[in-house]
């Protein structure tokens, strides 16, 4: 459970609410569908998604102690098995399932 | 209204197989959110909550480490901003087709969550004859955040109860993001911005530490692809040289996740 107070609680929550509705009502809001979308616009819709989902990735790794054992070898077997699978079929829930079924018996059994 | 009576019935009738998809995956990840946050020892009604009012997947997974930390609203506001800027680009897509349909369109606006763009992105192609089109597609948009926020709901309610360990259970969302990165990568023929966002990240975590080190990331992404936009706009801006056309930008480019 959280430190924070609970009007900090309820403002990060808030931020985050309207974080998402901005990204989701601002194109309705701003361009006019007589008007040609904005190029600028159009690059960064093209080519931000890779960036943010490397970025997500690794802010899912940030806490992992790598100069300690076992040196993320959980996350990186784990990612390995995630990564592998989905290549091979292309199943997102599989990938995910397993993924995360192998990360768990790592660490609740054999780096425990 | 000169419709016939039960048009609305009639539309959750076509719309609800193009959900069923969406249905099993929701259920999986929604109650894996439930469960994580409740291992985590929050209350049953916050993964609700937090899926009612936030209802972005992986936004909500991010929140919950941002209610874990220490309390920093704008880098919260700004990684929020970031993670979910390619709803900017759903907009565009369905800026037409969601012309002209009243009150409905705020709500569909608001639900417009990855999978539920793809299904109507796909869906509005074939749409059944004498079906009510604003209807269909809210009904899309609505089951979908339902089965979001109940698969929330159970899995904060059940999460503590389930008869396993559920240590690393939080590694759902490592994976999640490894599918999405992967997905997107196959996508792409240019993995330039796949590398950037990782090498970015990767320097500034060594460099700034786990507490502050998106703010630079993202500030280092930013910048390079503004700088380098002339180059890179050949492999992320097809045919931006000759065709300045009208039409939303490439919306069978992406087909969410």
């Amino acid at each position: 459970m959280t430190q924070m107070p609970l009007y900090q609680q309820v403002l990060t929550v808030l931020l985050c609410a309207a974080a998402t509705m901005i990204t989701r009502f601002l194109p309705f809001l701003v361009f006019s569908s007589k008007k040609p979308t904005p190029l600028l616009v159009r690059y960064l819709g093209n080519a931000l998604p890779a960036a943010i989902f490397g970025l997500l990735v690794v802010y899912c790794l940030k806490d992992v102690v790598w100069a300690a054992a076992p040196h993320g070898a959980p996350e990186l077997i784990g990612i390995a098995v995630t990564a592998g699978l989905h290549l091979w079929l292309r199943r997102m829930l599989v990938s995910m399932a397993v993924g995360t079924a192998v990360y768990m018996v790592l660490v609740q059994g054999v780096f425990a | 209204m000169m419709k016939e009576k039960g048009y609305r019935l009639a539309a959750l009738r076509a719309a609800f197989p193009y959900t069923v998809p969406i249905l099993a995956g929701f259920a999986f990840l929604g109650f894996a959110y439930g469960v994580y946050m409740n291992v985590l020892g929050f209350p049953f009604y916050y993964p609700f909550l937090m899926a009612f009012v936030i209802f972005g997947g992986s936004l909500e997974f991010v929140a919950v480490s941002m209610l874990l930390a220490p309390f920093s609203p704008l880098a919260s506001f700004l990684l929020a901003l970031l993670i979910q800027a390619r709803h900017l680009f759903y907009g565009l897509s369905l800026f037409d087709t969601y012309r002209g349909l009243g009150w409905k369109r705020f709500f569909l606006i608001f639900g417009l969550c990855d999978e539920t763009f793809s299904i109507i992105f796909t869906a509005k192609r074939r749409l059944p004859q004498g079906v009510d089109r604003g209807w269909f597609m809210l009904w899309i948009t609505w089951l979908n955040e339902g089965y979001w926020v109940l698969s929330a709901l159970l899995g904060g309610i059940i999460g503590g109860l389930l008869p396993f360990d559920t240590t690393g259970l939080g590694f759902v969302m490592t994976s999640m993001f490894v599918v999405i990165f992967l997905e997107q990568w196959l996508h792409e023929a240019y993995h330039f911005t796949a590398w950037l966002g990782l090498l970015a990240a990767g320097s500034c975590l060594a460099l700034f530490g786990a507490q502050s080190f998106m703010i630079p990331t993202m500030a280092v992404i930013l910048a390079v692809l503004l700088f380098a936009r002339r180059p890179l706009s050949r492999h992320y801006l097809p045919q931006a040289a000759e065709a300045r056309t009208a039409q939303p930008a490439g919306a069978e480019e992406r087909g969410g996740h």
